[in-house]
């Protein structure tokens, strides 16, 4: 039977050594060994979005990355979004902003998405807004005020 | 339920050499795991019956697209954001490129592999009717060499594929056409993003004047494996864009497939979807 191996990995710019199985879920090392639970459990099957991080700089869904494949690798999750302890990432100011939030559940996940969206693409259209965000489920706000808040961000 | 993570091994080998090795030891005892977006979804639903898999995702030698003058060549890993985002791919297989934009979101598409697709067989996958009509050929590579084998024979039967336990799919070939050609593709799900395909539908043509002169035709989830529609091609090919065509390719299209009722959709929908596309994709010939 596979043991735990220690895994390296660089998670919101620090350095961190976690003890994973090398199936363990990215989505689990994350909130359960790193207490980053801004990182959102959904659906678990790559279907919703809400546990969307960034991996070497690429939008992804930790559900679907198993901890073998994190090794020597760059993670940025919500918690590592804004710009500082005191600034906003302009995406977070402006779900703020324009009620980008309700219930709160994707919300770190089409934050992150939108962040990886806005760093392909700086001025997205509609289109590019709703083709980015695609891959993650609102089931409150109906959509419309998380893409006016990403037109906003924009303009930040 | 979930299954139990503690019994899974992973290993990442260094090398394709050492990759090839670890498959060729104990028949099937290993297995490739390339970007995980359909092998984690089965974990996570308690339904990943094999345990011990060997990591491929860093493998260089599956990477990369190669642009040859005869042929595009596609590592096996290519993800379906570098299919799409590929000029020469836009230009030349856009079909393939509306395949990978349509499947799953941004997350999945960077970390979904066109190999992976491939040799995962699911018969709704979007990638297989454009790589069908395209005439893709499959290049596999075991301990004991490389074989190259058309696409179009590599699916035996559902889930059933000309892929030894101790070979990888390595690249995918695509010849190019200088032709002028009418690429038709269109998936219809349950919503038009993020849906798995009740119907998928890929179609090629050329046309000199008012006659067909070659058509290809190719559908996902209408059969237990992704079917190129040879009897049906055979009907429009040489013929006039005439109505009396279209009738005739309609019903033999209709004994062709093979659609049946499952969670996604039903028989007759499919039935109805797909000769409707076909109707569409004449349009789209018609109007060139």
């Amino acid at each position: 039977m596979p043991r735990k191996s220690k895994i390296d990995c660089i998670v919101n710019n620090q350095p961190r050594t976690v003890e994973a199985y090398p199936m363990e879920r990215l989505l689990d090392v994350l909130r359960e060994q790193l207490n980053l639970t801004g990182t959102k459990e959904g659906c678990g099957e790559g279907e919703c979005g809400a546990c969307s991080v960034l991996l070497n700089g690429q939008l992804v869904n930790s559900c679907l990355v198993p901890a073998a494949q994190i090794a020597g690798c760059s993670i940025k999750t919500i918690e590592g979004v804004a710009v500082s302890e005191d600034q906003l990432h302009a995406i977070q100011q402006a779900f703020i902003e324009c009620g980008g939030a309700q219930c709160g559940i994707c919300t770190p996940g089409m934050v992150i998405a939108a962040v990886s969206l806005l760093e392909r693409n700086p001025h997205p259209d509609e289109a590019a807004v709703r083709e980015g965000l695609a891959g993650n489920l609102c089931r409150c706000t109906g959509y419309t005020k998380i893409f006016d808040s990403v037109v906003r961000a924009c303009e930040i | 339920m979930r299954a139990y993570i503690p019994s899974y091994q992973i290993i990442c080998p260094q090398s394709l050499g050492e990759a090839l090795d670890l498959l060729a030891q104990h028949d099937g005892a290993w297995k490739a795991f390339a970007g995980g977006t359909d092998l984690m979804v089965l974990l996570e639903a308690g339904k990943l019956s094999h345990q011990n898999y060997v990591d491929i995702w860093n493998l260089k030698e599956l990477r990369g697209t190669t642009v040859g003058d005869s042929r595009v060549t596609l590592g096996a890993l290519t993800t379906y954001t570098e299919v799409r985002s590929h000029p020469v791919m836009r230009a030349e297989f856009p079909m393939l490129c509306q395949a990978a934009k349509e499947t799953g979101g941004i997350a999945i598409q960077n970390r979904g592999t066109l190999g992976g697709n491939i040799v995962n067989a699911s018969p709704a996958a979007d990638s297989p009717p454009a790589l069908l009509v395209y005439d893709a050929q499959l290049e596999l590579i075991s301990k004991s060499g490389k074989r190259i084998i058309p696409y179009a024979k590599f699916h035996r039967g559902y889930k059933q594929i000309d892929l030894r336990a101790d070979e990888l799919l390595m690249a995918i070939h695509l010849p190019r056409h200088s032709a002028q050609r009418i690429h038709y593709y269109r998936k219809v799900g349950t919503r038009r993003a993020q849906a798995i395909s009740k119907v998928c539908f890929a179609g090629l043509a050329e046309l000199d004047g008012d006659t067909i002169t070659e058509v290809r035709i190719a559908l996902g989830s209408v059969a237990p494996i992704p079917i190129r529609c040879e009897k049906t091609e055979a009907v429009l090919r040489n013929r006039p864009l005439a109505n009396d065509t279209i009738k005739s390719a309609a019903s033999t299209l209709t004994a062709e497939i093979a659609p049946i009722d499952d969670i996604r959709s039903t028989r007759d929908y499919r039935l109805r979807v797909s000769l409707n596309l076909l109707q569409d994709f004449w349009s789209r010939c018609l109007e060139r």
